[in-house]
């Protein structure tokens, strides 16, 4: 085991762990920010510098500290190191400067943008207190793509994470993702824009912290802080079949996977369930789906931080009118 | 009388050609270090020799060789970084089409001291006449037995290939090299691991400029000892320096280190002086990418001191006062420079190579070009020049790899040096009217 401090807290890991993971481990207050690292995806993070850290000590061994800031996701824990994060100025500056660099070609048209709400660079720039840019040039735009039947790929609101290439690498048999041409042009292509076409696609839709890859099933329906989200599972083959129902009034609207409490989807779920399960009778509910309280989505209209679907207490009376089934009963006695 | 190693054949016709560059003591080097030398022989005399990497960093070639892992039953490859992009360096290419046999001949003994049966060098795309020259380099080397299998009937077995790049300068870059080598798209790799554990095919890699590999030639002939005497302090050797911009005499110099920075650019033998007459104002020493220095301190360091073209000397007062000896691509501007054009033309390049991989970089860079482009055609404003010096100042050090700081150094430099120029031009529109489109 490894002992390192972040921001005056120390906890052992096991060997290996990055200080990402170990500022994880302290919980979601601690940990930096992170918009292109996904800890289900290899060979992620690196790229978009927003977890950046000082290494003030760089180990028991060599205690000198690291000339640099380093990318958290990307760099081990060694024995005795400490790390600043929240407690260093010059760093908060600097991730500052990042964010402010991820929203200069980023349109603001959060408006129109269904990510919005659950964007992780719209929680990012709100964290980092980033009201105006100082960007006054023309941003980069480029026209919308279809990828296949159900995703929709909006380059004008990429900000080059390689998530989504990553999904394609490791979770989708065939590869036709990747990134095209260089520097502030680059784009993330489908190898001339033919469609993904494979049972895991729709994940690149989950991983993609801001509003480039939509949910052409979803696209306009609703602001997301409108639907409930609500756990629920389905006997399925090629996925766990475990994910989240959006649901506004009694309709389902979108089915994602479960995000935990870092916006990660811990199982990925298959095309089928994501986009043609859409009704409640597809579903086993398990119940609302829990909620962050700092999310827009409990600020609207829910009592407390927990979201649940009128139709699930309708359910639970039917049942306890039927057979006096229990199934349900703590549901009524909350509602009560 | 200068010392010359690595072009002191150069004047003698022919020497691109197989026999004559024998004749003329080709392929010395090799012998001794296979017949009477252990390759970790040869790796001590190049560690005593004091040679540092020319390709910019000037990192010491002997660590680096010794850093690398030598797993059992792992091939071990030498990659030559001929990717030479920097603005103002062209010292690779001048070797390379005079006497590519210095670099065939480098790449056999050092592959042979790093115990490497595959070696590579990567060659720029832009260099495509070079990429046949060097080609024909190493037909000739097979068929004379110095490449292939058994060479010298030592039992120990080289293959050297040439890859040419697809024309980006982030190539240069030893893991996005490294990545362009095996067929991907030329992003840096994120270090750790470092190419000394896993380089290319994932196995351990020293990435080598193609003048340092060369100068392991003379190194291994003449003894690593007397290597090390010429030069002053911890750097040994001589340097080739590529110099251009506002002198009489540009082109390739092979210097011993130590000379004085004012001999180098006044002296006959060397730059010839300023062009016209005129007066000098300031030096890129390195390349692009180092800082800029306005001619009096870059004749003389902050403290008084003449400066010299030595590692050390140049970065004498670090970067408030300072350069870097860098890749040595020495770019002479004299009086009638615009700073801030020419800072324009250093940041356009910077975007238009930046791989666009993180976020500082691949933003920062063209917000910089942008800015500066509306300076230069006279829309500029006060805040401007407040906001190019805070952005520098977000870019550097916070990316993957050395590009971001490489675009930030010129900008940091040429504010703080010339920071009147950049007020003069958001002022007058001076610029605007001087300015030949």
């Amino acid at each position: 085991m490894l002992k390192v401090t972040i921001d005056g807290q120390t906890i052992e890991v096991p060997e290996g762990t990055t200080i990402l993971q170990a500022a994880r481990m302290l919980g979601p207050d601690v940990a930096p920010p992170t918009m292109c690292y996904y800890s289900k995806l290899e060979t992620s993070g690196g790229y978009c510098r927003t977890c950046i850290v000082k290494v003030t000590k760089g180990s028991e061994k060599d205690p000198r500290p690291m000339p640099k800031p380093v990318a958290s996701c990307r760099t081990i824990v060694m024995d005795g190191m400490e790390v600043q994060n929240q407690t260093s100025p010059e760093l908060l500056e600097a991730r500052k400067g990042v964010v402010e660099f991820l929203l200069a070609n980023h349109p603001l048209d959060c408006p129109i943008c269904d990510q919005a709400g659950e964007c992780h660079l719209q929680d990012l720039s709100f964290e980092h207190g980033i009201e105006s840019t100082r960007y006054e040039f023309e941003r980069r735009t480029f026209k919308k793509i279809d990828l296949g039947p159900y995703i929709q790929l909006h380059m004008t609101r990429c900000i080059l994470c390689y998530r989504c290439v990553k999904v394609a690498d490791q979770l989708t048999p065939q590869r036709y993702h990747g990134v095209l041409n260089r520097g502030d042009v680059a784009e993330i292509s489908t190898y001339i824009e033919k469609a993904i076409d494979n049972d895991f696609s729709g994940n690149v839709i989950d991983v993609c912290p801001v509003g480039a890859l939509t949910d052409k099933t979803f696209r306009f329906k609703s602001r997301v802080w409108f639907t409930k989200p609500s756990d629920a599972h389905r006997n399925c083959d090629k996925c766990s079949g475990k994910v989240t129902l959006w649901y506004k009034g009694d309709d389902v609207l979108r089915v994602t996977g479960r995000k935990n409490e870092f916006g990660e989807v811990d199982e990925f779920i298959c095309n089928t369930c994501r986009f043609e399960k859409k009704r409640t009778s597809d579903w086993q509910i398990e119940g609302p789906s829990k909620v962050d309280r700092k999310s827009v989505i409990s600020a609207n209209h829910y009592s407390g931080n927990t979201v649940i679907p009128d139709f699930a207490f309708r359910v639970a009376e039917n049942n306890k009118k039927i057979d006096d089934s229990p199934k349900g009963s703590n549901l009524l006695a909350m509602k009560n | 009388m200068v010392r010359k190693l690595l072009l002191a054949n150069d004047h003698i016709p022919g020497i691109q050609g197989y026999e004559v560059y024998r004749k003329n003591g080709g392929y010395k080097s090799v012998e001794k270090a296979m017949k009477t030398m252990t390759p970790e022989a040869v790796v001590e005399e190049v560690k005593k020799s004091g040679l540092r990497g020319r390709g910019g960093a000037g990192f010491p070639t002997g660590m680096k060789w010794s850093f690398l892992a030598k797993p059992e039953g792992v091939p071990r490859y030498l990659v030559c970084n001929a990717d030479e992009s920097e603005p103002g360096t062209f010292k690779d290419r001048y070797l390379m089409s005079r006497i590519p046999h210095i670099l065939i001949e480098g790449m056999i003994t050092s592959s042979f001291a790093l115990g490497a049966n595959t070696s590579y060098i990567y060659v720029r795309g832009e260099y495509y006449y070079i990429i046949r020259i060097l080609e024909k380099a190493i037909q000739e080397a097979y068929a004379a037995g110095w490449l292939g299998k058994n060479i010298l009937g030592t039992g120990y077995n080289l293959d050297l290939y040439v890859q040419p790049g697809g024309g980006a300068y982030i190539c240069g870059e030893e893991t996005a090299l490294l990545e362009s080598l095996e067929g991907k798209r030329g992003n840096p790799r994120i270090k750790p691991p470092f190419p000394a554990v896993k380089g290319v095919w994932g196995c351990p890699t020293v990435v080598n400029n193609v003048e340092t590999i060369a100068a392991v030639v003379p190194i291994v002939n003449d003894g690593g000892e007397e290597y090390a005497k010429i030069g002053i302090g911890r750097s040994t050797g001589t340097k080739l320096i590529s110099a251009s911009g506002h002198i009489n005499k540009p082109g390739v110099y092979e210097i011993e280190l130590g000379v004085p920075v004012e001999e180098f650019i006044y002296s006959e033998q060397y730059c010839g002086g300023i062009l016209n007459n005129r007066k000098l104002k300031a030096v890129v020493a390195g390349g692009s990418s180092v800082p800029i220095l306005p001619a009096d301190l870059i004749l003389k360091t902050a403290a008084g001191e003449n400066r010299l073209m030595t590692y050390e000397s140049l970065a004498e007062g670090g970067f408030a006062s300072g350069t870097m000896l860098g890749s040595g691509g020495f770019i002479v501007m004299d009086e009638s420079t615009s700073i801030v054009k020419n800072l324009w033309n250093f940041a356009r390049f910077y975007h238009h190579e930046s791989c666009g991989q993180c976020s500082p970089c691949r933003e920062g860079t063209g917000w910089m070009e942008k800015i500066l482009h509306k300076m230069v055609h006279g829309h500029g404003e006060t805040k401007d020049i407040e906001l190019l010096w805070d952005l520098q100042r977000k870019i550097e050090g916070n990316t993957i790899c050395p590009l971001g700081d490489a675009a930030a150094w010129p900008v940091a430099s040429a504010i703080r040096h010339f920071r009147q120029e950049f007020e003069e031009c958001v002022m007058e529109e001076k610029i605007k009217n001087s300015i030949q489109f």
